[in-house]
């Protein structure tokens, strides 16, 4: 059996915690764009202009296929690349939380614009009628009427997307991106303590998400008596 | 932008001198099938398991349960896969640890990948199936009781035949999933797909050619995936429930 030593955790928390800002910051943001470019796929999806809506199915299906791993990998060895001989960045410049973000962004893109178009086909089609006979336009019966009903009932599922892009932020890994995870793993195998720092890295994941995943079911059965 | 394209690259023999780079993809290919398909017939039994017992009206097995999905839908893949691969070996009875650790290390790395896959997806597969059996009306389960069948009687010959029915649409996206999750076995250095496309960008510097290869190797196994799923769900759809004729 192994012999645990969790001596080198407690030094190692400032460390840790730092991690834990960058995943915190790739999450956040991620969702913010993934759920901004996600609502314009979904009316792109929805739209009655042809190659807007097969764009959109093209992107979604395509994001969809295709593993996260994959897509970060694009996002570090590639796109940089691109960049760089486009725009003429300097050579080697470190961009690696931004290709995180926008990867992560454009991917969770495709997932969080299938829950928005279910959730926009959910509204009644007589909301949509009923706002045209009031005299708005398409765009702002969209934005005032339908939209507005359609989050409602959309955000405990935005939301567990949310916890699930949490999770999938360690993948950041393939990268050396010193995530929360990437920095559990940098401990631990510096001191030799690999067994107990990916424990402690499991256990810190378990507790947020449970906890995250109890808060999303809460409001969920608070919107369904309200 | 001053790249220069050589679609010819898969072609030419390795620098390690064990066949083509067309060769190592295809490997890498078949890693990645044997993989998902062995940690998806895994997935399958024990989500089977674990979401019949959610279901079962016994407060010890249903917890347990419970907290069997709970445990393997709340921590990430990645560290998941760590856990078998680093932590599992060490908390292993001495023995059995140091066999694991003096086998073949791609037997050591495809044994962690599946099992863990296995598990993680095992977990997924039983939320289904316990939605599948909860979506049942409540008066088939008492119906089968009140004509005398035992509890595993009533599951056996009245519940599961329909829910099984019920929830094929619903795993083919966990089918799907298994295998796009495969990729992140690359990173304990089992190579598969993903893995070979990188290794291969290291090899030929030509990063283009074998990402965009790799990336529709991915596309191949989803179309293929989603077309035999497709078959599967119009032989057992149910009549009379949605989506069936």
């Amino acid at each position: 059996m192994h012999d645990f030593d969790w001596s080198s955790i407690p030094n190692a928390l400032p460390f840790l915690w730092d991690g834990m800002k960058i995943s915190l910051e790739i999450t956040l943001s991620a969702v913010v764009f993934g759920i901004v470019w996600g609502t314009l796929l979904a009316l792109m999806r929805l739209s009655s202009v042809t190659p807007l809506s097969w764009f959109a199915a093209g992107y979604v299906n395509l994001f969809r296929a295709v593993p996260l791993v994959m897509v970060l990998l694009w996002f570090f060895l590639i796109v940089p690349h691109l960049l760089e001989s486009i725009f003429g960045f300097p050579r080697g410049s470190d961009m690696r939380l931004s290709s995180a973000i926008a990867g992560f962004a454009l991917f969770e893109a495709a997932y969080y614009s299938e829950i928005i178009r279910a959730g926009i086909q959910s509204v009644p089609k007589g909301q949509m009628a009923a706002a045209s006979a009031l005299g708005m336009t398409y765009g702002q019966a969209m934005r005032l009427v339908v939209l507005p009903q359609a989050f409602r009932n959309m955000v405990p599922l935005l939301l567990t997307q949310g916890i699930i892009l949490f999770q999938d932020t360690s993948l950041v890994y393939v990268s050396a991106l010193a995530d929360f995870f990437g920095a559990a793993y940098k401990v631990g195998d510096r001191d030799g303590r690999l067994v107990e720092l990916l424990l402690f890295a499991g256990a810190v994941y378990f507790v947020i998400c449970f906890t995250a995943s109890r808060i999303v079911r809460y409001y969920q059965n608070k919107l369904k008596t309200a | 932008m001053g790249y220069s394209w050589n679609w010819g690259i898969f072609l030419q023999p390795t620098a390690t001198g064990d066949g083509t780079y067309l060769g190592w993809m295809f490997y890498g290919f078949k890693v990645t099938i044997a993989l998902s398909l062995s940690a998806w017939f895994i997935a399958l039994v024990l989500g089977a398991v674990v979401g019949i017992l959610r279901t079962v009206p016994n407060k010890w097995l249903s917890g347990f349960a419970t907290a069997y999905v709970e445990v393997f839908r709340n921590i990430p893949l990645l560290v998941q896969l760590f856990l078998w691969y680093f932590v599992m070996p060490e908390l292993l009875p001495e023995n059995l640890g140091n066999a694991f650790k003096q086998s073949n290390p791609i037997v050591q790395q495809f044994l962690s990948s599946m099992v863990c896959l296995a598990l993680f997806t095992s977990a997924r597969v039983a939320e289904q199936v316990r939605s599948g059996i909860n979506s049942l009306p409540p008066g088939q389960k008492n119906a089968g009781l009140a004509m005398g069948f035992t509890l595993s009687q009533t599951y056996r010959y009245v519940l599961l035949p329909m829910a099984v029915r019920l929830i094929v649409p619903p795993l083919t996206s966990e089918f799907l999933n298994i295998f796009k999750n495969s990729a992140v076995c690359s990173t304990i250095g089992l190579l598969e797909l993903a893995a070979q496309g990188r290794q291969l960008v290291d090899y030929t510097a030509q990063p283009y050619e074998s990402f965009i290869a790799v990336t529709l190797a991915y596309l191949l196994i989803n179309v293929v995936v989603m077309f035999g799923m497709r078959w599967v769900e119009e032989h057992v759809r149910v009549p009379g429930y949605i989506g069936g004729k």
